[in-house]
């Protein structure tokens, strides 16, 4: 039941058909598979096989964030996975992971992580320990950006820099 | 007689589909289904190992009340059910055998961390992951 509070944040129900729900996290599975590449909505609403100004929506009402955000805390954690597995340099990092830029990359991955590419590589190198027993893919996602706010506003309340790159991200 | 876990289970939407799933993809074999009304036990067997049933296990009455089935269905179809394991001699084989059957893999083999790994969800949204030697 929605509650009086929910109704006034104007949080929809999410959604509970269960087939529908399969086919958004086929959409997420995708992006998983492929976070280096482009997913615009009109891509993503095939995959999930819903019309394009729903996808969005319900996405964020499955899955609790926008799908961009949601690819975004994906490439953050690639990114990170290769800097901490690889020696490939940063900009090799950045482009692999999907980016256009090397400055949009450091930029992004300090706003979302509040550390640079090369001092995050520099600690990871530092504690790894034991994590060989996990299989890679939790692994991986044990270092994903929980990522509950848009970039636009963790940079707002921390007072750091606007990068207007992020205006385009989908709500 | 060896003490261990027998048996544990999965959340699935259609236990006709799952069951289709598992034997006729993946090559496990049925176990045990039994019904009683609506209730339907029904747990399938890799052939390489017969001391363990994978229960492939519908939400709902009499166990559960309709809301909270339904909740556990969106779960699983979410993808948010705890993550699952299947060890395979040779990964990549595996992989384009199932692939072939209509397996939905949602990673394609990588070799890392000296294994080779490819993931795979079930028709509920259940995800595998598959790991052989590299």
């Amino acid at each position: 039941m929605p509650t009086a509070t929910a109704s006034a944040d104007r949080r929809p129900e999410a959604p509970r058909d269960p087939a529908l729900l399969r086919r958004l996290l086929r959409a997420k599975d995708r992006m998983d598979a492929a976070s280096h590449e482009d997913w615009p909505v009109h891509r993503l609403a095939q995959v999930s096989a819903v019309s394009d100004a729903h996808f969005a929506r319900s996405f964020k009402d499955a899955f609790g964030v926008p799908p961009h955000r949601y690819l975004l805390t994906r490439r953050i954690e690639r990114a990170s996975a290769l800097l901490r597995d690889t020696d490939l340099s940063i900009t090799e990092i950045a482009f692999q992971t999907g980016w256009k830029s090397l400055g949009t990359f450091g930029r992004t991955f300090r706003d979302v992580t509040g550390q640079s590419p090369g001092m995050v590589r520099a600690h990871m190198r530092a504690e790894a320990n034991g994590l060989d027993r996990v299989p890679g893919c939790y692994l991986s996602a044990a270092q994903r950006p929980d990522l509950t706010i848009a970039v636009l506003e963790k940079q707002r309340r921390e007072g750091t820099r606007i990068n207007p790159l992020h205006q385009q991200e989908v709500q | 007689m060896n003490q261990g876990v027998q048996t544990a289970g999965l959340y699935v939407r259609d236990q006709d589909e799952a069951l289709a799933f598992y034997v006729e993809k993946l090559g496990f074999r049925v176990h045990t289904d039994v019904r009683n009304g609506d209730y339907r036990w029904l747990t399938v067997q890799h052939p390489e190992q017969p001391s363990f049933q994978l229960g492939l296990f519908r939400p709902g009455p009499p166990m559960l009340d309709a809301a909270t089935a339904q909740t556990l269905q969106a779960v699983v179809a979410k993808g948010a059910m705890p993550p699952l394991v299947l060890s395979v001699r040779d990964c990549r084989a595996a992989f384009e055998q199932m692939r072939a059957r209509g397996v939905e893999f949602i990673q394609e083999p990588v070799e890392r961390h000296g294994a080779v790994d490819a993931s795979f969800r079930d028709p509920s949204g259940n995800g595998w992951k598959m790991i052989g030697p590299a």
